[in-house]
């Protein structure tokens, strides 16, 4: 879904770059805040590993492929603040391979680190809210959420085309064409993240941002008994 | 948090990372994605201009100068994962690093 230079005419794309620098600008104070000091390496490797996987181009309807975007993923893995710099940093190394145009950046940040990123977030978190507080509820909600995510990444393109596209395309039927093809796309997304989440939550659970809240607190009650019982 | 096991646990993830970018990214699709697709079918492929790095070492997820297509690909994949797990972790670490300093200072300002 990387947009190249000259899809989307100058004034949008500095428009969206406004919205791309305040949104990363934003999650960079809130990722401050609440990153503890052992979780950058690990946001590091978030970023790393969606750069991998996005190479993997896996294939939907003929002649046609997609890639995971990773927006949900990070944002479950690591919460939506840093979730949203980890894929803002993928887009930006990605320019070094000539994916995503260089203009249109401030475009690509805002399709897949924001509205990704925050859309999935917003769908993941409700989604938690009404199923059980279990770990299948997570790997569930962070798939379906993913899947959504793409086609809100993919509606945010066509408002873009919307504004300020190059093309003389009308806007309904690219519309119908983006959503289509990346409804596609996002069941791939959905399972790719699940998969992810699945793996580290089974691993080391209380690395997932989104499964917090099933962390026992199960060191203060019980300290001092079982601290009495290890000097007996 | 157990430190050796995180460690333990980003080296794998990493590993992971590695392998999937320098391997098994040379059995990807080559098909075009569903924008490149879409732009295709309703004819506005043509307004994409030239990347400024079009030409660069790494342009289109190749080596410049590795012939073999899937080696290229993937040792592409391997210097990208390593770029963005370290700028990645440069940034956070930054971060973290100038809020500890600004929380620091914030005492003395209070009235």
């Amino acid at each position: 879904m990387h947009i190249p230079d000259g899809f989307i005419n100058a004034p949008t794309s500095l428009a969206a770059g406004a919205v791309a620098a305040g949104g990363v600008g934003v999650s960079l104070r809130r990722a401050a805040q609440t990153l503890q000091e052992k979780q950058a390496p690990l946001a590091g490797l978030v970023a790393a590993y969606i750069f991998a996987v996005q190479m993997l181009n896996f294939p939907v309807a003929a002649g046609t492929s997609g890639h995971l975007l990773g927006g949900v993923l990070a944002a479950v893995l690591v919460g939506p603040w840093a979730g949203c710099i980890c894929v803002a940093v993928v887009l930006v190394v990605q320019s070094l391979y000539a994916d995503g145009g260089l203009t249109a950046l401030g475009l690509n940040i805002t399709n897949m680190a924001v509205v990704g990123v925050f859309g999935g977030w917003a769908i993941f978190w409700l989604l938690r809210r009404a199923l059980p507080a279990t770990k299948t509820s997570v790997v569930v909600s962070a798939g379906i959420a993913a899947g959504i995510s793409v086609v809100l990444a993919a509606g945010s393109f066509v408002v873009e085309y919307a504004i300020g596209g190059a093309g003389n395309a009308p806007v309904g039927t690219v519309f119908a064409a983006m959503v289509g093809v990346h409804t596609l796309i996002g069941i791939g997304e959905g399972i790719i993240t699940a998969l992810t989440v699945g793996v580290v939550l089974g691993v080391r659970p209380d690395l997932v941002y989104g499964a917090q809240d099933l962390q026992v607190p199960l060191v203060l009650g019980t300290e001092p008994e079982r601290a009495a019982g290890e000097v007996s | 948090m157990r430190s050796s096991n995180l460690r333990r646990f980003l080296l794998g993830g990493l590993l992971v990372a590695i392998g999937l970018a320098l391997v098994v990214s040379g059995f990807a699709s080559p098909s075009p994605d569903g924008l490149e697709k879409v732009a295709t079918d309703k004819g506005f492929l043509e307004t994409a201009r030239d990347h400024l790095f079009a030409d660069g070492p790494l342009a289109d997820y190749a080596v410049k100068g590795v012939d073999n297509e899937r080696l290229s690909t993937g040792l592409s994949g391997l210097i990208g994962v390593l770029v963005t797990f370290g700028v990645g972790w440069a940034l956070f670490a930054l971060v973290r690093a100038l809020r500890s300093r600004g929380q620091d200072s914030d005492p003395s300002r209070a009235p």
